[in-house]
């Protein structure tokens, strides 16, 4: 079970001589001040996020609060902590926080803003252990504070020749002031000892031996294991069940009832037959002989095929605009040239390579979960509702996860072993089979979305229709949503970057017929996908380079000015604002110009290959991507070179940086070739790696090359804006090989068939 | 009946029809043997059967009476099999849920080919999914590897 450190222990640890330092949203304190109590008189609340201890034996421990899913926060923001506080990198530990938004922020490891949120926090509370120490050994050796020095691990007066280790001065350290934040001096990048540098990552050992704990793998004593056959159709219930044959199977002890979801359903379980058993195996034995009929709801109708055509006629009609500058429809009616085309993407199941699992304990009215969750905080308030106990009777702790992907951010499946706890009266570790994952996901959303450009005798763009209409994550808290949230068209569709004169956005109405959730990238992977794509038509159309067309296209370096965008709601910028992380098109430029640079863009290929590119913003980060492809007689494909060009700000890990940019190309690969969930009566028709399938080994890319553009600006996101620039790319890459134009996305076999429509509409 | 499992005689006399994994998982509390399909299409639960590479998902227990099966965690005491070695010189794993698979493929891999191509190395891993998305990583740690062990 991975490590976890409840705020007792820091108390503790306090109590027996360790400095431990509280970083709050106002500043550092020591942990004894926080032991007044909220309604003591100290000033503004007291918030802390992060604590920091330093023990007598020199052991430096960080609390991490927000979930490992391989994205390496972890050893980046124990990075960050050390590096400005000058620690040994080999002191350092980290231990995962449980479920206490009260006292870290938001846990939800989402949005890609980890470092967005603590890096500042981090690097101050590094600083507040160095300054302590330092004017502790100062203080002890009886010289001013100016001439000593922390130096990995030890505080060192060079004058004099005198240094001592970090522990040896915790307990003077305890007893000084903290120092006021605007005292701190934060290292200059040149001091960075780790920060900007390669460091391995704290869990690398473990991920090599087999000894990483994930959810899959919690063991408690007299634990119990639950599978549980779930409706197929989102709101489907038990009609009739027939359990006799399921309870005479070796190891199954009981069938229990799980009360089914009526959508919307939250992040509340879906119900239906759990078996609980001895062991795993029992129980998914019990549940293959379980006898269900289903009672299906009115979901039971779904089917994608219809439902594909369905938004593609929505799209063909005026929606509802969400953006508008200049005047589209006359300056389209107009134009001497007009490109449209419609582009479709299916739905997606996140599919990480750990299934969810949980593990609950109820007791005494209280109950306690170990999980793979992405969203700790999200895990008490679901089981504090479905079980009706407080938030502050459920304690969540958090393992490894085996990915997540926005897949771990829905807690629905600790809340069913939170459930099956109480029922049993005995740990209940609940185990998902692939089948139950790829079944009954959140899924990513289906998407239609139209496109309309006029081009000038120039081949300057002068006019840009967008449509889009896909189900919104809306619809899975709310009744009767049919429209994408204004954060929803603000994930790279209303923050458009382009200099056109004339530009409207609107959305359809698309209501949601399965549980829709957020996927890595969420609603910038078909905004992007359609933008991105329609560039490269109107390049060809306009009989230009589209590299050239695009910077063309992206006009002089500017802000946006966002409020000045023709928007008909606010503007959404991943819940910061466009004066702190302003819409930069200059950003766009460089990254646009150094992937180009790096892949040699206009440098000649031979027969069957081409080069594609993309650019999109997303998460605050701006990315672009030179895609070069193989397209071999068959219709299958190679992959021999991915370049990509990011800009997220600040770098503090760029392996990790650079590793979630190569992941992003390979699951943003997966998205584009492979990844399709249908629905037929309602039903997910996949439902395991042999039908949906993923990127392997033998279709990866063979080289992928990150460029990462050095910056001092405020991060950005890194975990998610790799992923919406790939499939543009690559679609472009099969044009410029083949003439091929691919709109329907998965590219699937689409290839190894004959072309059944022209590869560019041009009209007038 | 009677197998060895990291060198250790074991007995089982459970459900023979049950899968290797769930015996190393449930009964053995070896769970550096991953789930991950349960069908054999993702190799997370890689094992070494007689040295050969398989899946211990879709391996059930009825077909290995006196066989010898070595886990992630029977690969090396220290956990430095050079294969982990290089994995870790290469800082291949993300969330490191499909590594002991990836790990013991490639370490089977290794052993019946010395030195293999890109081409080989995409044929022999190809059963391994990573969603994460460490292949690249995956392929330079399996060259280091080779390299390694020549030198």
């Amino acid at each position: 079970m991975s490590e976890s450190l409840p705020r007792r222990d820091f108390v503790k640890a306090a109590a027996l001589g360790s400095l431990v330092i509280a970083i709050t949203g106002t500043g550092c304190r020591r942990l004894s001040e926080e032991a007044r109590g909220p309604s003591a008189p100290v000033g503004p609340p007291f918030e802390p996020v992060v604590y920091v201890r330093l023990d007598p034996s020199g052991t430096v421990t960080i609390v991490c609060p927000r979930s490992e899913m391989g994205q390496g926060i972890r050893t980046t923001l124990a990075m960050i902590v050390a590096d400005e506080m000058e620690a040994d990198w080999k002191d350092v530990t980290i231990v995962q926080a449980p479920g206490d938004e009260k006292k870290y922020g938001s846990q939800n490891t989402d949005g890609s803003t980890s470092i967005r949120d603590f890096l500042p926090k981090y690097r101050e509370a590094g600083a507040t252990v160095r300054a302590l120490l330092e004017a502790a050994a100062a203080k002890e050796w009886n010289v001013p504070v100016a001439e000593v020095e922390a130096q990995n691990g030890r505080v060192v007066h060079s004058s004099s020749r005198r240094s001592l280790p970090f522990g040896k001065l915790v307990a003077t350290a305890s007893t000084l002031p903290i120092p006021a934040a605007a005292s701190l001096k934060l290292k200059h990048p040149s001091q960075f000892r780790y920060i900007g540098k390669e460091v391995p990552s704290l869990d690398l050992h473990d991920m090599t031996t087999g000894k990483a704990t994930f959810g899959q793998d919690l063991r408690r004593d007299g634990m119990k294991i639950a599978v549980v056959a779930r409706p197929l159709v989102y709101g489907g219930k038990v009609a009739t069940l027939d359990s006799s044959d399921a309870e005479k199977v070796p190891g199954v002890e009981r069938i229990v009832r799980l009360p089914e979801a009526s959508p919307p359903s939250g992040f509340q379980t879906l119900g239906g037959v759990a078996v609980v058993a001895t062991n795993t195996w029992a129980a998914m034995q019990g549940r293959r002989k379980l006898k269900i009929t289903w009672t299906d709801g009115p979901n039971g109708s779904y089917d994608s095929e219809q439902y594909r055509t369905q938004l593609e006629q929505t799209v063909r009609k005026p929606g509802k605009v969400v953006r508008s500058q200049g005047d589209t429809r006359r300056a389209l009616a107009s134009a001497p040239t007009r490109v449209s085309a419609d582009y479709y993407l299916p739905h997606l199941a996140h599919a990480p390579m750990e299934p969810p699992a949980a593990l609950a304990v109820f007791e005494n009215g209280r109950c306690e979960t170990w999980s793979c969750t992405q969203n700790p905080g999200g895990v008490r308030e679901t089981i504090a509702t479905a079980l009706g106990i407080k938030v502050e009777d459920v304690t969540a702790n958090v393992t490894l996860l085996g990915g997540g992907f926005g897949r771990k951010s829905k807690p629905d499946y600790v809340v069913e072993a939170a459930l099956l706890a109480k029922e049993m009266g005995a740990p209940v570790k609940v185990v998902w089979t692939r089948e139950d994952d790829i079944q009954h996901d959140f899924y990513h959303t289906v998407a239609a979305e139209h496109l309309e450009g006029g081009i000038d005798a120039n081949g300057r763009v002068t006019s840009w229709l967008q449509r889009s209409a896909l189900p919104s994550i809306g619809a899975l808290f709310a009744p009767n949503v049919l429209y994408q949230a204004e954060w929803e068209v603000g994930q790279g569709m209303t923050d458009f970057p382009y200099a056109v004169p004339n530009y409207q956005a609107e959305m359809g109405p698309a209501p949601a017929h399965a549980r829709i959730g957020w996927y890595r990238s969420v609603v910038n992977i078909p905004h992007a996908f359609a933008i991105g794509s329609f560039i490269d038509e109107l390049a060809h159309a306009a009989g230009k380079d589209p590299r050239e067309f695009l910077l063309e296209l992206l006009g002089p370096d500017r802000i946006v000015n966002m409020s000045e965008a023709g928007l008909t709601g606010k503007p959404w910028n991943y819940g910061d604002s466009f004066e702190s992380h302003p819409l930069d098109t200059g950003r766009l430029r460089r990254v646009v110009e150094l992937s180009t640079s790096e892949a040699g863009w206009g440098q000649p290929l031979p027969a069957g290959r081409g080069r594609g590119l993309a650019v999109h913003r997303s998460f605050l980060s701006y990315v672009a991507m030179v895609i070069e492809v193989e397209v071999k007689p068959d219709g299958s494909l190679l992959i021999p070179r991915v370049d990509v060009a990011a800009d997220g700000g600040f770098i503090a890990n760029p392996d990790r940086v650079k590793a979630q940019f190569e992941g992003a190309t390979i699951m943003g690969l997966s998205n584009a070739l492979y990844g399709e969930i249908t629905f037929r009566e309602g039903r997910p028709v996949q439902s395991n790696f042999n039908a949906y399938q993923v990127t392997r080994m033998h279709v990866a890319p063979r080289d992928i090359r990150v460029h990462l553009v050095p910056s001092e600006a405020k991060p950005g996101g890194i975990g998610e804006p790799g992923v919406p620039p790939v499939a543009p790319a690559l679609s472009n890459a099969i044009f410029a090989a083949t003439g091929r134009r691919i709109r329907s996305l998965p590219v699937g076999d689409q290839l190894a068939k004959p072309e059944d429509r022209a590869p560019v509409k041009t009209v007038g | 009946m009677q197998l060895f499992i990291n060198g250790e005689r074991r007995t089982f006399e459970g459900d023979a029809a049950m899968p290797l994994l769930w015996y190393l998982r449930d009964e053995l509390g070896l769970t550096g043997t991953k789930f991950g399909c349960g069908i054999g299409a993702c190799g997370a639960c890689t094992v070494h059967l007689e040295g050969t590479a398989v899946r211990s998902c879709s391996t059930p227990m009825q077909v290995l009476d006196g066989k010898h099966i070595i886990t992630i965690e029977g690969l090396d005491a220290n956990g430095n099999h050079p294969v982990q070695v290089a994995w870790r010189a290469a800082n291949v794993p993300q969330c490191g849920y499909c590594q002991s698979g990836q790990i013991m493929q490639a370490v089977a891999l290794l052993e019946s080919t010395p030195h293999p191509t890109d081409d080989e190395i995409d044929t022999a891993m190809q059963g391994n999914i990573c969603r994460c998305g460490t292949y690249v990583r995956i392929r330079s740690a399996i060259h280091a590897a080779a390299q390694g062990a020549a030198s």
